[in-house]
C-alpha cells in the first residue's frame, strides 16, 4: 500500500529514508511543530519549490531537456490565480478556475514550443525557451494594466485561508486561515508530488529515461521520441503552473520577482543538482536545503559574526551580506564533493 | 514463391560526391535469410540505414511488406515490422539489462503512453523480457547496469533487444563482431532458430564464411555501394565477382 503510494520507488539507502521522512514529518506539522509566521513561510516555500524542483526534474533529470522556462510556466500559473481572483472576485471558484486555466496554458504553450523545437537539437529547444521566456518578462512588465508590471497584482483571497479567520487553539498554537492555507498547500504539494513519482515510475517514464539514456535506440526499437519530448514538457510545465499557482494562493500577491525572475530558474537548476538528477527525492532534498539556506544562513552569519567579533578579518567573512557568497561555496563544494547529488551519493555510498 | 516483406528499388545514398550505396534494388523475401557480403566501406551499414530510416536516402525507394516507407520515419517503420541489430552497440547503458528488454517488449505492446500505472506493475512485460534473455543466456544478469557488462554481454544483448521486437524483418549487422569463441555459438543458434519462423525475413550482415556457409539461403555482395552479386551461396561464391569484390581489400592495396 505504502509503497504502492510512492510507485515502488523507494529511497534505497537507509540515510536517505530517514532524511525523508524528516523532512515529511517536519513539513507536515510545521504550523504546531515550528509556531511563527516566519517558519511557516519557510516550510510553504519549501513544499512549493519541493514541487517546482520536481516538475523540472522530470524534465532535466529524466528525458535529458534542458528548458529555461519552468519560472515562465510557474509564472503563469501565479498570475492565472491573481487574475482570477480580480476578475472572478474573491472566491473558491476564482482559484479554482485561475489554477486549471494557468496549467492549460502553460500546457500549450509549452505544446507550441515542443512541437517547434524539439525535433531539432536539443540545444536549440534550450535556446527558444531562454528566448520565450524573456519576452514573456518583457510582455509582463509593459502590459501593467493587466498584469501590474513591475508592482505586481494584490489580490484577495478566500477568507478562510486569511489570519482573519480564526479557529481556536490546537496544541497550544492559535490556528487560524493562514494555516488552512498552509495544509492546503501542504496537501496539494503532496499529492502532486506523489503524481510525479508515479509518472517518472510508470511505462512512460521508463521511456523518458531511455530518451535520456539514447534517444537514437529508442527512436529505432518504436517510440516516436519528439512526442514523447513533447508531452514530458507539457506536463511538466503544467504541474509547475499548478506549483505557481499555490504560490500565488500563498503569498496573495504576484510579481516578476516572485515568478518570473531568472533568478529563480537558477535556484531551480541549483537544487536540482545538490539535490540529484534524475531522482525525485533529490529535490526534496535540494529544494530544503536550498531554501532554508536562503532563510537562515543571513541569520546564522549574524550571530556568528558577532560571537568573532573579537577576532581580525573573519567577522567580516561572516557578515551576513556576504551571504550569497557562502551559498556560492556550499554550491561548488556540494557539487564537487556530490557529483551526482545528495541522493546519487547516499545510494551509492556507504 | 513466398511473399516479398522487404524491397529496395534503386536506393542511393550520395555523401559530398562519394555514392556509398549505388541504386541496390534487392527483394527478400518471408523465410529466406539473405547474407550480404563485402570489403570494409562497401556500404553494408549505411545500405542498412537507408532502409531503417537513418538516413534519408537522396534516390530510390524502401518498400516495407508492399507499402512505400521510404519518407517515414525510423520509428514508423520499426512499428510497421522491420527491426534491426546494430554493428556498434547501441543500448540504454545506465539502465539495467532487463529494463533494456523491457522497454522493447513494452514499445511492441504499445504501452509507452501508459502515465499512471507502476511499470513493475506489468507482469506480461517483465515475463516476457526475461523469456528473452533466458534465450541470449542472459537472465542472471538481469541487474546489472548495462554498462557494468563486458563487451560480449552487450553483443548479447543488442541481439536481445532484436528478438524481443519481434519484427517481420529483421537485420543484423555483424552479430558476432568481437564476441568469444564460446558466446558467438549462442547468438548464432538463436538466429537459426528464427529461420524456422517461415514468414518473416533476415538480413545478415557478416564477415565469416563458415557462418555465411551454414546460415545462409542467399547471399547478394556489395561493393562499392552497388549490387556486386546475387544469388545461392554456393554459386555467389564460387563467382570470380566475390571472390574479386570479398578479396578486393587485398586487390586494392597492390
Ligand atoms: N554519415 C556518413 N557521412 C559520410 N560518409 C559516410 C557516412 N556513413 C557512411 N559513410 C561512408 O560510406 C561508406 C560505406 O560505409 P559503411 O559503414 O556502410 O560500410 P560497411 O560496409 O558497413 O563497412 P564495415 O564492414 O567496415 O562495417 C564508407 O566509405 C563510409 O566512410
Ligand atoms: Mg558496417
Amino acid at each position: 500500500m505504502l509503497v504502492n503510494l510512492i510507485s515502488g520507488d523507494t529511497p534505497r539507502s537507509a540515510v536517505l529514508t530517514v532524511l525523508l521522512l524528516i523532512v515529511l514529518v517536519c513539513l507536515a506539522g510545521a504550523p504546531f511543530l515550528f509556531p511563527g509566521v516566519r517558519s511557516l513561510e519557510t516550510a510553504a516555500t519549501i513544499c512549493i519549490f519541493i514541487l517546482l524542483v520536481a516538475s523540472y526534474d522530470l524534465l532535466l533529470g529524466y528525458t535529458g531537456i534542458v528548458s529555461f522556462a519552468h519560472t515562465m510556466f510557474f509564472g503563469l500559473g501565479a498570475y492565472g490565480v491573481a487574475l482570477a481572483s480580480i476578475h472572478i472576485g474573491r472566491g473558491w471558484g476564482a482559484l479554482i478556475v485561475g489554477s486549471l486555466s494557468g496549467a492549460v496554458a502553460a500546457a500549450a504553450l509549452a505544446l507550441i514550443i515542443g512541437l517547434f523545437s524539439l525535433r531539432v537539437r536539443a540545444i536549440f529547444f534550450a535556446m527558444i525557451t531562454l528566448a520565450v521566456a524573456s519576452a514573456v518578462a518583457v510582455l509582463v512588465s509593459q502590459l501593467f494594466n493587466i498584469t501590474g508590471g513591475e508592482d505586481g497584482l494584490t489580490y484577495l483571497i478566500p477568507r478562510e485561508l486569511t489570519p482573519a479567520f480564526r479557529m481556536g487553539e490546537l496544541f497550544g498554537v492559535r490556528v487560524n486561515g493562514r494555516v488552512l492555507n498552509y495544509y492546503l498547500i501542504f496537501v496539494a504539494c503532496l499529492a502532486l508530488f506523489l503524481l510525479l513519482l508515479r509518472i517518472v515510475n510508470s511505462p512512460f517514464g521508463r521511456v523518458l529515461q531511455a530518451i535520456r539514456e539514447n534517444d537514437f535506440r529508442a527512436e529505432a526499437i518504436g517510440y516516436r521520441v519528439v512526442w514523447y519530448r513533447t508531452a514530458a514538457t507539457c506536463l511538466s510545465a503544467a504541474i509547475a503552473a499548478l506549483a505557481g499557482a499555490l504560490y500565488a494562493i500563498w503569498l496573495r500577491y504576484v510579481g516578476p520577482d516572485t515568478t518570473l525572475s531568472f533568478e529563480i530558474m537558477l535556484d531551480i537548476l541549483l537544487m536540482v543538482v545538490i539535490g540529484g538528477m534524475g531522482t525525485m527525492y533529490g529535490a526534496v532534498l535540494g529544494a530544503v536545503i536550498f531554501v532554508l539556506a536562503q532563510n537562515y544562513l543571513q541569520n546564522l552569519m549574524g550571530v556568528a559574526a558577532e560571537a568573532t567579533e573579537a577576532l581580525p578579518i573573519l567577522p567580516l567573512f561572516l557578515d551576513p551580506n556576504r551571504w550569497l557568497l557562502w551559498l556560492g561555496l556550499l554550491f561548488i563544494l556540494s557539487v564537487y564533493f556530490f557529483p551526482t547529488g545528495i541522493v546519487g551519493r547516499l545510494r551509492s555510498g556507504r | 514463391m513466398s511473399q516479398t516483406l522487404l524491397e529496395t528499388d534503386g536506393l542511393t545514398v550520395r555523401f559530398g560526391g562519394h555514392v556509398a550505396v549505388d541504386a541496390v534494388s534487392c527483394a527478400f523475401r518471408a523465410g529466406e535469410l539473405t547474407a550480404i557480403v563485402g570489403p570494409n566501406g562497401a556500404g553494408k551499414t549505411t545500405y542498412f540505414n537507408l532502409i531503417s530510416g537513418q538516413i534519408a536516402a537522396s534516390a530510390g525507394r524502401v518498400r516495407l511488406m508492399g507499402e512505400d516507407v521510404t519518407r517515414l520515419s525510423v520509428a514508423e517503420r520499426c512499428r510497421r515490422g522491420l527491426g534491426r541489430a546494430f554493428q556498434l552497440t547501441n543500448l540504454f547503458p545506465d539502465l539495467s539489462v532487463l529494463e533494456n528488454v523491457r522497454l522493447v517488449i513494452q514499445a511492441r505492446h504499445r504501452k509507452g503512453f501508459n502515465l499512471l500505472s507502476m511499470a513493475s506493475g506489468h507482469a506480461e512485460i517483465t515475463t516476457a523480457a526475461m523469456a528473452v534473455l533466458e534465450r541470449v543466456r542472459l537472465s542472471d544478469r538481469r541487474d546489472h547496469k548495462v554498462s557494468e557488462l563486458s563487451h560480449g554481454n552487450q553483443r548479447k544483448l543488442e541481439v536481445a533487444m532484436l528478438i524481443a521486437l519481434d519484427p517481420m524483418v529483421y537485420m543484423f549487422d555483424e552479430p558476432t563482431a568481437g564476441m568469444s569463441v564460446d558466446e558467438a555459438p549462442v547468438v548464432l543458434d538463436l538466429i537459426a532458430e528464427l529461420k524456422h519462423d517461415s514468414d518473416r525475413t533476415i538480413l545478415l550482415v557478416e564477415h565469416k564464411m563458415d557462418v555465411i556457409r551454414t546460415l545462409a539461403d542467399r547471399i547478394i555482395v556489395l561493393h562499392n555501394g552497388a549490387l556486386a552479386a546475387d544469388g545461392a551461396p554456393a554459386e555467389v561464391m564460387a563467382s570470380d565477382v566475390v571472390q574479386e569484390a570479398y578479396m578486393g581489400k587485398a586487390l586494392e592495396d597492390v
